[in-house]
């Protein structure tokens, strides 16, 4: 393997990605991305000098809505899927110390 | 000790004053009960997909154009990840490698003379919801009704050396985007915000010391003080020896103090890519002038037609421009009133006064211009006179009431009978045997006592002219 | 009669005519449902009350004259990321064990207009993270033509509960081949339309540059039929497209003379089964003679598509799944201490492996410092991979050939090898990157018995290409059922 992932990258992106891996997952995820990221590597053989980057398949620009309002308070639907809340609020851990 | 000077950058996001939300066709409004404003968009249901408000998209451009700014003919969104409970897609649709508008830069008025502050580029991005904290239960509660209200991000070059400049230039942003009508740039309600890029050197250095960012700054007194005690920090850091780490500190305004707002759980690592659920936005030649042929007059224009048009002096049209709010309500009360001077009287002096008093902003004033264009015709008419005028000022200033209503109400019309007018002065005029021999004498003074005499008696409701016609009857017979 | 065994359109027809009733239909699906479910499992939900509710608003519409479609009072069902305001959707996941949304997606709302009667909600692959079916938090969904194998995925439920006919047909997701890899390994048909045809507003997204919603079918002509009634153009969705026509029956002809097919050599190297590849071989020459010129031609830059897949798939999704954070709706773990480890424990404990491993992989490549050697550079080698197929249709009218390099493994053997799983979406992943549509329909059996697919691209928005040659195929063989589906089980 090429791609050697280290525990702080594997620390680091499960910061990012806001997951809290068991030590067994951590070894298993190590090897994973380490094979994955080889095999990805197989791109690097492609010369792409020169390529723009093309994120949406179709030239379609310019999609836009008018500024109407359409939507009025649908409060109750919306919150009747919340683990927890209050006073018409999502409640969550407090986030100010 | 050395002398230091500052090098100051500001992020200013600006809530735009649409309707509707950026990319759903929620309300805007300010208020509101909690999440009454939402939908599956700007909730973060699964599923639901965002489609671009154009008018964010006019307003954005406009004041581009405004700023001097290129505008960018190619221009994407970009996805900034981080998560944190006030954004609920947990991902913040904001612009990075392609803004709306770059390259621009606005003018300000400082001791050495016009100065330009450049500015790095402008973005579009969503707002993100408000948490309260709740004392009661310790925890934090989550209200989406801003979450997705557009903003703009203006990002000025490291420009500005001092708070000074800092006020200026933004009081120059807000004075310029209120007169584009992007927004009302309140800054006690959050819709114009400023965050401060500052770092310190050594008077003549070239390179740029570490900066840090302050955030938190509900308004001009709290951007003063958080630059000048962020200044004093550096300082003393620098002379104890040690180093200005670069890091986001949160202003508080009540302890005047800053701390860091770092945490292990913030890597800093935004990993934007180009948001795949919105299309590109293609600017063209003739969009660009369409905005411009629509730019409003801005204030060095109004200025010049206020002197030309309606005759008033420059520094009464300064200060009535000084307000775009305070400049179209003058505009609409001369419309209809006819009378610029008297308008611009009630403007510059009596609501600047009350404005002063109360430490209010000009926006807040909701008088509407009909009413104080009433007021004006009950003056030039003779119904009430000054004195009375200014109660009735302070009446419609407050409550926004009808002054032809209230002064007929509250018995204020001037006392105009003859009859009962001529009792009472001859009644003073009996009674003030010394003033009418002054008079006599020549003493021009011991006429305006007596007429004064007579307001008192009538309460200030007689008509001054009046009383003088009578008293001077009275008098030379 | 078993009008479970009749397609879709025979059974509209039937309806339409007073022959079948719309509550009759839908108790059939429901009973055939109740006695094959412990068997396939395809469904995380089954909504027999809703069901029968609807069956009886659509009965009235037909009766009053107001539903005329050809697919009205038909019972379906929706795969379990599509969202259905008032009914469980899951994604399978555990993330979204109690999601009830708010709202319908477009496409469903589509399919309700058309008099569509949902049964419930089909099991796939977390996420649509997977191609067996088996990374679903609800169970593995078993292969109507042998318990023992996979149906596919992620797509697995779709594609296993038409094969085994408790519904008349589904909707599916595709990202890399989602509803023609399970198609093929049913023994159904599925189409997955050009991107932007179908709004994906509502379909709970994965790779959002990548996914479309799609009908799988008994045959070309059902699907046809889904596929007019669930694509439109979607104000609420910024990447559909305003197609000029959606009209797709008037390709259903029997006719493919001068048409030009490519078969790329590429799909043809190591790795594929004899047996699907001689079936295929041999769809070919029948298209062939009945007029069809076929050639062989370099593709090119097939191996490429994988690594780039899942370079651009998980950066999306790293993205579209943050949202699931136990705040909003969703799954929060009991205990915690704090905000992030809210956040941590609910989404570790929500997430699955390989949902887990995707989003691993997706930060990772968006993060400082690799964004350009990764990300970009996949996004590169899509606008290569769109090049070569625009070159291809310059010379051809369709492309043909396998959906997968084998038929259904058994269940159990393709999880533990990623890149080996990964490897079986060689001939459809191509098609998501460039936007194009494709269609897999059955062509054989392989020595154990199991369905071979077919699969048919076309250019963008050249759907009705790869649906006439798809139909002219078709006429020449029979409709296969599974034995689960011949027995009689009321
Ligand atoms: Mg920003
Ligand atoms: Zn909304």
């Amino acid at each position: 393997m090429s791609n050697i992932i280290t525990d702080e990258t594997i620390e680091y992106v499960s910061i990012l990605a806001k997951l809290d891996l068991s030590e067994e997952e951590r070894e298993q995820a190590k090897k994973d991305m380490g094979s994955m990221l080889d095999y990805i590597d197989k791109l690097n053989e492609l010369n792409t000098q020169g390529v723009e980057p093309m994120s949406h398949i179709f030239p379609v620009n310019n999609v836009f809505r008018e500024d109407v309002l359409e939507n009025g308070d649908d409060r109750d639907n919306l919150l009747s899927n919340a683990p927890q809340k209050k006073d018409g609020c999502y409640k969550v851990p407090k986030t100010v110390e | 000790m050395k002398q230091y000077e500052m090098v100051i950058g500001l992020e200013v996001h600006v809530e735009l004053a649409t309707k509707t939300k950026i990319f759903c066709s929620c309300t805007t409004q300010f208020g509101g009960s909690p999440n009454t404003h939402t939908c599956p968009v700007c909730t973060g249901m699964p599923g639901s997909l965002p489609v671009l408000n154009k008018q964010v998209v006019e307003y954005a451009m406009a004041v581009g154009i405004a700023t001097n700014c290129d505008i960018t003919r190619y221009s994407k969104f970009d996805r900034k990840n981080y998560f944190y409970p006030d954004n609920p897609q947990n991902y913040q649709i904001s612009q990075l490698y392609l803004p709306i508008c770059r390259n621009g830069y606005v003018e300000i008025e400082t001791q050495s003379g016009t100065k330009k502050i450049g500015i790095h580029e402008i973005h579009m991005e969503e707002d993100a919801g408000k948490l309260i904290h709740d004392e009661w239960e310790d925890c934090t509660l989550v209200d989406y009704n801003r979450s997705g209200v557009p903003l703009i991000e203006i990002v000025s070059e490291p420009d500005l050396r001092s708070a000074q400049e800092v006020i200026t230039y933004l009081e120059k942003l807000r004075l310029l985007i209120q007169y584009l009508g992007a927004s009302d740039c309140k800054l006690n309600e959050g819709s114009m915000r400023a965050d401060v890029n500052l770092s310190i050197r050594p008077v003549g250095a070239q390179e740029y010391g570490t900066r840090t960012e302050m955030k938190n700054l509900n308004s001009f007194k709290a951007i003063s003080r958080a630059i000048e005690a962020e200044k004093l920090r550096q300082i003393e850091l620098i002379e104890e020896g040690k180093t200005v780490i670069q890091e986001t500190r949160r202003w508080d305004d009540n302890k005047e103090y800053s701390y860091a707002m770092r945490s292990k759980e913030d890597a800093q690592d935004y990993r934007y890519f180009p948001d795949p659920d919105l299309a590109p936005v293609v600017v063209t030649q003739e969009w660009v002038d369409s905005i411009l042929n629509r730019q409003p007059e801005f204030r060095d224009a109004k200025i010049k037609r206020y002197i030309e048009d309606f005759k008033i002096p420059e520094y009464d049209a300064q200060i009535i421009t000084s307000s775009k709010h305070l400049a179209d309500i003058f505009e609409e009360t001369v419309e209809l009133s006819g009378q610029p001077k008297e308008a611009s009287n009630w403007i510059m002096v009596e609501t600047m006064h009350i404005l002063k008093v109360r430490e209010m902003e000009p926006e807040k004033v909701s008088f509407s211009p009909s009413n104080l264009a009433k007021l004006i015709k009950l003056i030039e008419s003779g119904k009430i006179n000054r004195t009375v005028a200014k109660e009735v000022f302070e009446v419609i200033f407050d409550k926004d009431m009808d002054p032809e209503k209230y002064v007929e109400e509250n018995g204020l019309i001037m006392e105009s009978d003859e009859g009962a007018l001529k009792e009472i002065i001859q009644k003073i005029v009996d009674a003030n045997p010394k003033s009418v021999e002054d008079f006599h004498g020549g003493k021009e003074k011991a006429l305006g006592f007596l007429v004064g005499q007579a307001m008192k008696e009538t309460k200030g409701k007689a008509n001054p002219a009046l009383i003088n016609k009578i008293l001077k009857e009275i008098l030379m017979h | 009669m078993d009008i479970m065994s009749l397609t879709a359109l025979e059974m509209g027809r039937k309806i339409k005519n007073k022959e079948i009733g719309v509550v009759e239909a839908a108790k059939a699906a429901l009973d055939r449902s109740e006695a094959l479910e412990s068997i396939v499992h395809g469904f995380v939900t089954l909504d027999g009350e809703g069901a029968i509710r609807s069956a009886q608003r659509i009965q009235k519409l037909i009766d009053e004259g107001t539903l005329t479609g050809p697919l009205a009072g038909v019972p379906m069902a929706v795969k379990d990321n599509i969202c259905t305001k008032g009914l469980l959707t899951t994604c399978s996941s555990k993330i979204l064990y109690n999601f009830v949304p708010p709202y319908s997606a477009q496409a469903v709302l589509n399919m309700e207009k058309a008099g569509a009667v949902i049964i419930g909600k089909t099991n796939m692959d977390e996420f649509a993270m997977g191609s067996t079916t088996e990374t679903s938090a609800y169970g593995v969904t078993r292969n109507p033509w042998n318990m023992d194998h996979v149906p596919g995925g992620s797509s697995g439920g779709s594609c296993a509960v038409v094969a085994s006919e408790e519904v008349s047909y589904s909707l599916g997701s595709d990202t890399g081949g989602s509803i023609r890899q399970p198609s093929s390994f049913c023994g159904v048909t599925g189409i997955k339309p050009t991107y932007g045809t179908v709004s994906r507003y509502g379909l709970i997204a994965y790779g959002s540059s990548l996914d479309q919603i799609g009908p799988v079918a008994k045959n070309v002509s059902d699907c046809t039929a889904i596929l007019e009634a669930v694509a439109s153009f979607d104000k609420k969705d910024s990447t559909s497209v305003l197609r000029e026509n959606y009209d797709f029956s008037s390709a259903l002809v029997d006719d493919v003379k001068g048409m030009k097919i490519g078969i790329p050599r590429d799909y043809f190297g190591q790795g594929l089964d004899e047996d699907v590849k001689a079936a295929v071989m041999a769809a070919a020459s029948i298209l062939e003679q009945k007029g069809a010129i076929v050639e062989e031609f370099d593709l090119s830059l097939t191996e490429y598509a994988i690594p780039a897949y899942y370079v651009i798939a998980s950066a999306e999704a790293s993205s579209n799944l943050a949202r699931f954070d136990g705040v909003k709706y969703g799954y929060r773990a009991p205990e915690f201490e704090g905000l992030h480890e809210m956040y941590k424990k609910s989404r570790s404990q929500g997430f699955g492996a390989e949902v887990k491993r995707r989003i691993m992989l997706g930060s990772f490549v968006l993060s400082s410092g690799y964004y350009d050697a990764y990300y970009l550079k996949a996004l590169r080698t899509k606008a290569l991979i769109k090049e070569a197929f625009d070159k291809a249709f310059a010379k051809y009218d369709i492309i043909l050939g396998p959906v997968a390099p084998s038929t259904a493994p058994r269940l159990g053997e393709s999880l533990t090898d990623p890149i080996k799983m990964y490897l079986g979406d060689i001939y459809t992943i191509a098609v998501n990157l460039a936007g194009l549509p494709a269609i897999s329909l059955p062509c054989g059996r392989d020595k154990k018995g199991l369905p071979i697919g077919l699969q048919l691209i076309g250019d963008c928005f050249k759907e009705n290409n790869i649906i006439r040659a798809a139909y002219s195929f078709e006429q020449t063989r029979e409709y296969e059922r599974p034995e689960i589906a011949k027995e009689e089980r009321r």
